[in-house]
């Protein structure tokens, strides 16, 4: 790559510039603090080098957020350039890397890693298991991702943003029309999250089917667990498509060779086809532990078991079938024969057909039930309305013929807001409030969190209700500017206040997390709410001991641990301590994903020698650990007696 | 108290926007032709039915919202419930009918829109389309009216009445061309030709665009559709025709660059086809840019100046590159279709 010395930081836009100088001071302040509270072996033998999934998922949870603020940032700038016609705010290649940047960063790097960071964190206490089946693996994911996240985001100071949409559409994804390294950092920076995503995908599948406790049948397992399930198992089929895709157009960009190229009668439409073979499953893997979040939380604070459950296991594995059948539905426009419009159309209604059946029994879970509006509570109930607005729509889109009208419109992106927003982001508050007091043995508050949640809601719908009748006026979406002529000012404005009011929101939920640590009330019991029904409650402290269980509970029918309370059985009390094997911490993991994330980097700018030293590292750290013969732990009986003594103080 | 603002606030947010909107109708479902109006029937068809289902669940959840919620007495809670075959057979099948209704105007407008428009009057029957090429180029379109032998660049006319059968292409980037007053969109592919008929029912001016993102100069690839009567769209033709200057391949060529077309709009005699069909060979954009000297450039360089060729300077443009495109026009269609199914 032509690249000179002084194109290599970004310079010469002030909102940039203040970036860099807020992450270079934020990078020191850090620096410094875990220097002076001499944090850094903490810091490392605790968190970095943990195998322990209540961690993973912690660790997470807080680079989602960090990513949910970026790209949040990423969003308030959209709407900032949009609220005027001829707004100078950003000029059209800023714009185009601020909208890229917006949509990989929401769908790969915060709503993925933040399901995941739940699923982490719950479903191995929902099975009634003291870890996942493969924990090394677990780390090595979590490193990936967050490699992949980090070479991603550094890419707007050093070297250029992708600027080709969040679906990298060929020929403008190739060389001679985004020349630069901006699309070879989204090429590899997804690629190595991918592959982190994939590895989680192996690793809960197995340890859902094979770890469950004793008594824990298939059709007894929570309907979050089901739904991580069937979300893993859409990866594993999904995410190859994706890994193959960007090797392709990686090798397209960085080794000449024609796949999807203008030149040499490649074939650009292959890529759209690929990348949607991959993205419309992805839509359901950022949705399913979604609607498992949602089933858990109003069955809990409706004191009923959820309705339906049988109809909604075969929902969501109806679901899973279907999300592969409906790709074409991206690009109806392509000039796809009839036929397949047609049946793509039909497979795309069809998908409302098992999501409204899904709607109906939630509806019903709460029927002749104590409904308490608790605010994991409304976030789900939230959920419902807004969720609705957003399929109905959906099945408007899927009417190819109408879709012609409303394809690469406004209508379009509110119609995904609306899905991604009222189910994945309400999803993510609501669960992670929901579960916040077993990962911090303390919940947040309610009063503050009743704020956050009424502004968010409300400026969700101001921002983005008005943008399907924008669409229908003719508005496209990833335009930079418009003219006054075109009658969309007033509809824009609305939209940009209500997507301020969401970041709003979003600082009082975050002033909330420390308002809590602060003072909120420390929990006394595994059962915060009181009303848990599921297996994550029935630890004996708040936040589960490393080991989870000091004796794996027993199961007998749905909902086992309101069985229990209903029974008057007392997990505590069985006191038949047993040592309990665990794996031990290791450090190649991060450091075989930073040695991917120095190859990467050399990649993006085509300095060959620090791909290469990189490839070789991270062969040098796997030889290092298929002869590292450390097979885990032992717990033993006094540690157990100890700190189950200490737990029910 | 929360609980009874919840689905007043609702409502309020959902009647905002359609009283603001209320003041013009949306463009797509004011049409002007008769692709689009089969468009917006079907797009207002599917609105009854969604605002139906939408109404049935936001009463039912306020119901039970209301109804529901925790009391001091809880003689109507029943943990016990917990499905009803009767039910859920109730909401499986009730979407299913929906989806079977819906899909059968969908399907029918699907294989419809895949013809020219029916002719209202028995005159009107006897003509054919008229044929446009639309060739997408960063950041411009050209129109191309091979019958007449004169070609635009970022406007075009049409005689009302009369189904257009455009032939869809792009020199670069996938592109899409939306007219939303006369109907839906459809992309423009290198070395792919898709047709797209549409038909202006009414004389005036309609906004056109490019609807799918193609970089930098996105934003401005828009045109004009001017509408007119059939004698207007003659003269129009005829004026073209007498006055426009001759396309030349080298500026041909230089519209290849990508760049907003700097004069607005264009007209010339003589056609593009004679050199190129870019929906027969997608190499020919980046073989001119060879030839002109132009090389993309990073977006963040310092220096993005280009240097560009004059015409004497290029060997290639002092010799005769005209291809013969009339026998192939069967290929073409072959090649269309096997592009895009």
């Amino acid at each position: 790559m032509d690249l000179k010395w002084n194109e290599f930081i970004i310079t010469g836009d002030p909102l940039i510039l203040g970036a860099q100088i807020s992450i270079l001071l934020g990078g020191i302040a850090v620096v410094a603090a875990l220097t002076y509270f001499k944090k850094w072996s903490w810091l490392w033998k605790e968190w970095l080098t943990s195998v322990d999934h209540k961690k993973l998922g912690i660790m997470y949870i807080l680079s989602a957020l960090l990513m949910l603020f970026r790209g949040g940032i990423d969003g308030l700038m959209i709407r900032t350039q949009l609220a005027k016609p001829g707004m100078e705010f950003l000029d059209p290649q800023h714009y185009n890397e601020v909208f890229s940047t917006h949509g990989v960063i929401m769908i790969l790097f915060m709503a993925m890693p933040f399901l995941i960071g739940l699923i982490n964190y719950i479903v191995p206490l929902q099975i009634g298991a003291r870890d996942v089946a493969f924990p090394y693996l677990n780390n090595l994911s979590f490193w990936t991702f967050f490699v992949g996240m980090a070479l991603f985001n550094i890419s707007f100071i050093i070297g250029g943003s992708p600027d080709a949409g969040w679906t990298g559409y060929t020929p403008l994804a190739t060389n001679e029309f985004s020349p630069g390294p901006g699309q070879n950092y989204y090429l590899l920076a997804i690629q190595i999250a991918g592959i982190g995503t994939l590895m989680t995908g192996i690793n809960f599948f197995v340890t859902i089917l094979k770890m469950r406790t004793k008594g824990m049948t298939l059709m007894k397992m929570s309907m979050f667990t089901w739904t991580s399930l069937i979300t893993m198992l859409i990866i594993i089929f999904a995410f190859p498509v994706l890994t193959v895709a960007l090797a392709m157009q990686t090798f397209d960009r960085l080794f000449g060779s024609v796949l999807f190229t203008l030149q040499g009668d490649g074939n650009p439409m292959l890529w759209v086809n690929l990348f949607w073979v991959w993205g419309h499953p992805e839509v359901y893997i950022v949705i399913l532990p979604a609607f498992g979040i949602f089933s858990e939380i109003i069955s809990t604070f409706a004191r009923k078991q959820l309705f339906a459950y049988k109809a909604m296991v075969v929902s969501i594995v109806t679901i899973s079938v279907l999300s592969f059948l409906v790709w074409v539905h991206h690009f109806f426009t392509m000039g796809n024969s009839a036929e397949a419009n047609s049946f793509f159309s039909i497979t795309t209604m069809a998908i409302s057909i098992p999501t409204g059946v899904k709607i109906f029994n939630w509806l019903f879970t709460m029927y002749r039930g104590r409904i308490t509006f608790t605010t994991p509570m409304l976030w789900s109930l939230a959920f419902i309305p807004n969720f609705v607005i957003g399929g109905v729509t959906g099945v408007m889109l899927a009417m190819a013929a109408a879709d012609y009208q409303y394809h690469n419109t406004y209508f379009l992106v509110s119609h995904f807001h609306y899905v991604l927003i009222s189910g994945t982001v309400f999803a993510c508050f609501a669960g992670l409030i929901y579960w916040y007091p077993k990962m911090f043995g303390h919940k947040l508050n309610e009063k503050i969190g009743k704020w956050a949640f009424w502004i968010f809601v409300i400026g969700f719908n101001v921002c983005f209700f008005p943008q399907y009748f924008l669409g229908l006026d003719g508005m496209p979406r990833r335009i930079s500017t418009y003219l006054p002529e075109d009658g969309w000012t007033g509809l824009n404005m609305i939209s940009t206040i209500g997507a301020f009011m969401m970041g709003l929101a979003f600082l009082i939920f975050v002033y909330n997390i420390y308002y809590s640590w602060r003072y909120s009330p420390r929990e006394k019991t595994g059962d915060a709410w009181g009303l848990g029904r599921n297996l994550e409650w029935a630890t004996t402290s708040s936040i589960p001991p490393h080991y989870n269980f000091a004796v794996l509970p027993e199961v007998t029918g749905l909902d086992p641990y309101w069985d229990m309370k209903e029974k008057g059985l007392d997990q505590q009390k069985n006191t038949d301590y047993k040592p309990i094997h665990m794996p031990s911490n290791s450090s190649t993991p991060a450091i075989m994903s930073a040695l991917m994330g120095m190859a990467a980097f050399g990649l993006v700018f085509q300095w060959y020698w620090v791909g290469i030293v990189g490839a070789v590292g991270i062969f040098i750290t796997m030889i290092v650990r298929s002869f590292d013969y450390n097979d885990g732990y032992y717990v033993s009986v006094e540690e157990i007696k100890e700190t189950e003594a200490k737990a029910n103080k | 108290m929360l609980k009874k603002l919840k689905p007043l606030s609702l409502l309020l947010f959902l009647a905002l926007p359609l009283m603001l909107a209320g003041c013009s109708t949306p463009e797509v479902l004011d049409p002007k032709g008769p692709v689009a109006s089969q468009q917006s029937d079907l797009i207002i068809l599917s609105i009854i039915f969604m605002l139906t289902i939408v109404a049935v669940v936001f009463v039912l959840l306020t119901i039970i919202l209301v109804k529901y919620r925790e009391r001091k007495d809880h003689d109507k809670y029943s943990p016990e419930l917990h499905g009803s075959m009767l039910l859920e057979t109730i909401w499986t099948i009730i979407p299913i009918i929906i989806v079977v209704i819906l899909a059968v105007p969908t399907v029918r407008t699907i294989y419809s829109l895949e013809e020219a428009p029916q002719p209202k009057t028995a005159e009107a029957a006897n003509e054919d389309p008229l044929v446009v090429h639309a060739t997408s180029i960063n950041w411009k379109w050209v129109f191309t009216y091979p019958d007449e032998d004169i070609e635009t660049v970022n406007y075009l006319h049409i005689p009302i009445h009369r189904p257009v059968e455009f032939k869809l292409t792009s020199a670069d980037s996938m592109a899409a061309l939306w007219i939303p007053s006369l109907g839906g969109q459809k992309y423009n592919m290198a070395g792919m030709q898709t047709t797209l008929y549409l038909q202006a029912d009414h004389v005036g001016t309609y906004d056109g665009r490019n609807a799918n993102f193609t970089g930098e100069g996105f934003n401005e690839q828009r045109f004009k559709v001017y509408a007119d009567e059939e004698a207007d769209y003659q003269q129009w033709v005829e004026d073209v025709q007498n006055s426009a200057p001759e396309l030349t391949q080298y500026k041909y060529d230089n519209l290849l660059i990508p760049g907003v077309y700097e004069d607005g709009t264009a007209e010339f005699n003589g056609t593009h086809l004679q050199w190129i069909d870019h929906s027969k060979n997608a190499d020919y954009t980046l073989e001119a840019w060879d030839r002109l000297g132009y090389e993309p450039k990073n977006p963040h360089a310092k220096d993005k100046s280009q240097n560009l060729l004059r015409e004497d300077e290029i060997p290639y443009y002092q010799q005769d590159n005209t291809v013969d495109n009339s026998d192939e026009d069967m290929d073409s269609e072959e090649h269309a279709h096997a592009g895009h199914e």
